[in-house]
C-alpha cells in the first residue's frame, strides 16, 4: 500500500465521522491557543514595562541618600539627609566626561492653591537640568532658569493636571498660586507625559531646588541627585566617577560604608524585567496547565477514538492488511488531526493575542518560542496517543479485535 | 485434488490455570470447487475450525495446508498475505465498514493488494452487479438491509478472487427468504470453480452442501455426503 493510498484512507477515515474529529482538532487548537496568547500577553506586558521605564529618561542614575550605619543602628531608607546641593555642585564641577547633565532635586507633597481651588500634588524643587535629565518639555513659558534659582526666586512651573486642578484649563502663565501661603509666579507648563508609569507625572510643581530648600521645606539637604550619563555606555563609568567623588567629600573609605545609593536606570529595568519576567513565567505555569489538560484531553479522545475502531481494525487485518498498515494508517490520521489542530490553533492564538493587545493598550508581540513549544507539545501527544492504541490493536490477533465490544 | 488437508490439528485455548481443548486432533480434507458445511452445537469448535481453516489464527499443534503450503508455519504478514488473497470471507455479522458506500466496502481487500484506485472501482462495480446490488453501488451499509449487506460482503469476499469462500454463519442475522438466496449465490460460486466451506447449526442451511462435517465437543462425530444440491 504506497503513501498516497495510505494518506486517501486516513482522510476518510477522518471524514467518515466528522464530529468525533472535530472534538479531536479542538483539544488540539484549545492548547495550543492558549499556550501562544498566554506567553505571548505575558511577552508584550514585559515589553509594555521597559517601554515605560525607558520613558523615565535617558541613561538615568539616580544618587540617593543612602542609611547610614551608625553601629548597630540603621536608619530607613531615604529618610537620611547625607546629599546636599554642594555634593551636586562638586559633580558638576568636577566635569566628568561620563556625566552631561547634574540635576538635584527636592520633592514633597503639599498644598497647592489659586484663589478658591485648591489641590494636593508633588513640589519638586529643581534646577535648569532637570527637563534635560528627566526628559521634561515645555507646552507654555520656560522651565526654572540658573538665575531663577541663584536669586532663590518665586516662580512655578506647573503641570498639566495642576492647570486644570486649579484653573480649570486654559493658560495661567503669569498667574499666582500659593504653595504655603507662599505666593509663586507661574512661568511655564510642562507637556503632558500621560498617566501611565508609576505616578502621574502630569500631576506635578516645579520650583527652584533653593526656594524649595530654605522658604517652603525648610530644609538644607536634598532627596536625590538625577544625573544623565553622556551615553548608555558610560553610565557606569558615570556611577565609578561620582562613587569615588562623593566617597571622598563624605570621608568614607569603605565604599560599603556608603551613605548614599546609586541607582541606574538599567538597574530599575533589570528589577522591572525580574518582576515582569515573574509574571511571564506565571503566564507560562497556566498555559503550561492549559497544555497539559489540552493534551489529555487529546489522549481521551484519541485512545476513544481507536478503541471504538478496534473492530474495524479486525476487520481490515482479516482482509488482509499488514500489523504495519494499519498502524501507519492510524499514525497519518493522527498527524493530519495536530497539523490540522496545531495550525488552527496557531493562527487562533496569534489572533486572540492580537485582539488582547488591542484591548489592553499592550504592543503586539507573538512569541516564536511559545508556538514551537505549543505545536511540538500536543503534537507529540496527538501522535504518541494515536499510534499507541492503534499499535496496540493491531497487536491484537484478528479474532479478538473482531469480537472486541 | 486436495486444497485443504488438515491433519491432527489441537488447539488449546489458556484461561489462566484454566486448559480448553476447542478442537481436539482433528484431520479431514477438503477438493478444490467442493462444498462443504461444517455443522456442530455451540462450543463444539467450529468457530475455532473456521478461524483457523481462515488463517486468522494457528493450531496449537498439528498441520493445516493450504494449496500445499503450511499455513501453520507462516508468520503474521504471510497469514495477512494467505487472508487477502486465497480466502475470501462472509462473516455473520456482515462486518462492512459503518458509514462507507458498498464499492468502497467491496473495494477495501483490493487496498491492501496495491490494486489501483481505478481497476478497484471496476471491479467492485462488477462484483456488486454480479449479485444483483447493481442499483444500490452508492448506498452506505447503514441504507442497506441484512441480505443486502451480505451480499455486499459476498462481493467484497470474491474481489481478490480467492480460492476458498469461508462463511461464518452467514444466514444467521438475515431473513429465511434472504438466507435462500445467499445460499443459492453460494452455491453458484461452487460451480465457478470456488470451493465454498460455510459453519453454520442450521440443519436447513447446511443440505446446500455436497458434504457435512459434523463437529461435537472438539472432535469430528461424523461426515455426511448430500445427495440433494
Amino acid at each position: 500500500m504506497d503513501f498516497f493510498e495510505l494518506l486517501s484512507s486516513a482522510y476518510e477515515a477522518l471524514a467518515l465521522n466528522k464530529v468525533r474529529t472535530a472534538l479531536a482538532g479542538l483539544g488540539i487548537v484549545i492548547g495550543i491557543g492558549a499556550v501562544i496568547a498566554l506567553v505571548s500577553l505575558g511577552q508584550a506586558t514585559q515589553q509594555s514595562v521597559q517601554n515605560s521605564i525607558q520613558g523615565l529618561g535617558a541613561n538615568l542614575l539616580t544618587i540617593s541618600p543612602g542609611s547610614q550605619r551608625t553601629g548597630a543602628v540603621e536608619g530607613g531608607f531615604g529618610s537620611s539627609q547625607t546629599l546636599t546641593l554642594d555634593d551636586a555642585n562638586a559633580i558638576t564641577a568636577a566635569n566628568f566626561s561620563s556625566i552631561s547633565k547634574v540635576s538635584p532635586e527636592v520633592s514633597r507633597r503639599g498644598q497647592v492653591t489659586a484663589g478658591r481651588n485648591n489641590t494636593n500634588t508633588s513640589i519638586i524643587g529643581a534646577t535648569a537640568n532637570y527637563p534635560g535629565v528627566h526628559n521634561v518639555t515645555m507646552s507654555s513659558g520656560t522651565f526654572i532658569a540658573d538665575q531663577d534659582v541663584a536669586g532663590t526666586r518665586n516662580v512655578a512651573v506647573i503641570g498639566p493636571q495642576v492647570v486644570s486642578d486649579l484653573f480649570g484649563g486654559g493658560d495661567p502663565t503669569g498667574q499666582t498660586i500659593r504653595i504655603n501661603k507662599i505666593p509663586f509666579t507661574i512661568i511655564g507648563i510642562t507637556v503632558s507625559k500621560g498617566g501611565t508609569g508609576f505616578a502621574n507625572q502630569d500631576d506635578i510643581v516645579f520650583i527652584p531646588i533653593t526656594t524649595a530648600q530654605k522658604t517652603v521645606f525648610g530644609i538644607d539637604y536634598v532627596n536625590d541627585i538625577s544625573l544623565s550619563a553622556a551615553s548608555a555606555d558610560s553610565i557606569t563609568q558615570a556611577e565609578n566617577d561620582t562613587g569615588y567623588l562623593l566617597l571622598q567629600r563624605h570621608k568614607i573609605n569603605d565604599p560599603a560604608q556608603a551613605d548614599f545609593s546609586m541607582f541606574s536606570q538599567s538597574d530599575i529595568l533589570s528589577a522591572a524585567s525580574s518582576v515582569t519576567g515573574t509574571f511571564t513565567a506565571l503566564l507560562a505555569g497556566i498555559a503550561a496547565i492549559s497544555l497539559l489538560v489540552g493534551g489529555i484531553g487529546i489522549m481521551n479522545i484519541m485512545l476513544v477514538t481507536v478503541i471504538e475502531r478496534t473492530r474495524e481494525i479486525g476487520l481490515r487485518k482479516a482482509l488482509g492488511a499488514k500489523d504495519r498498515t494499519v498502524v501507519t494508517q492510524f499514525l497519518i490520521e493522527s498527524i493530519i488531526l495536530t497539523i490540522g489542530g496545531g495550525l488552527t490553533g496557531m493562527v487562533l492564538g496569534i489572533l486572540l493575542s492580537y485582539v488582547i493587545s488591542v484591548v489592553i493598550g499592550l504592543p503586539f508581540t507573538i512569541s516564536i518560542f511559545a508556538i514551537f513549544l505549543a505545536i511540538g507539545v500536543s503534537g507529540g501527544i496527538g501522535i504518541l496517543f494515536g499510534w499507541y492504541p492503534a499499535k496496540k490493536a493491531a497487536d491484537l490477533s484478528p479474532i479478538e479485535a473482531l469480537r472486541y465490544e | 485434488m486436495e486444497q485443504i488437508c488438515v491433519s491432527h490439528v489441537k488447539k488449546i485455548y489458556y484461561t489462566g490455570d484454566i486448559e480448553t481443548v476447542a478442537l481436539d486432533d482433528i484431520s479431514f480434507s477438503i477438493k478444490k470447487g467442493e462444498f462443504v458445511a461444517i455443522v456442530g452445537p455451540s462450543g463444539s469448535g467450529k468457530s475455532t475450525l473456521m478461524h483457523i481453516l481462515g488463517a486468522l489464527d494457528t493450531p496449537t499443534s498439528g498441520n493445516y495446508i493450504l494449496d500445499g503450503q503450511d499455513v501453520s508455519k507462516l508468520s503474521k504478514d504471510q497469514l495477512a498475505d494467505i487472508r487477502n488473497k486465497k480466502i475470501g470471507f462472509v462473516f455473520q455479522a456482515f462486518n462492512l465498514l459503518p458509514r462507507t458506500t458498498a464499492v468502497k466496502n467491496v473495494a477495501l481487500p483490493m487496498i491492501y493488494a496495491g490494486i489501483s484506485k481505478d481497476e478497484r472501482i471496476k471491479k467492485a462495480e462488477q462484483l456488486l452487479k454480479d449479485v444483483g446490488l447493481g442499483d444500490r453501488m452508492n448506498h452506505t451499509s447503514n441504507q442497506l438491509s441484512g441480505g443486502q449487506m451480505q451480499r455486499v460482503a459476498i462481493a467484497r469476499a470474491l474481489s481478490m478472487n480467492p480460492a476458498i469462500i469461508l462463511a461464518d454463519e452467514p444466514t444467521g442475522n438475515i431473513s429465511t427468504v434472504q438466507a435462500e438466496e445467499i445460499m443459492r449465490i453460494l452455491q453458484s460460486l461452487q460451480k465457478q470453480g470456488h470451493t465454498i466451506i460455510i459453519i453454520t447449526h442450521e440443519p436447513s442451511i447446511a443440505v446446500f452442501a455436497q458434504r457435512t462435517i459434523h463437529l461435537k465437543d472438539g472432535k469430528i462425530e461424523k461426515e455426511v455426503k448430500n445427495g440433494k444440491v
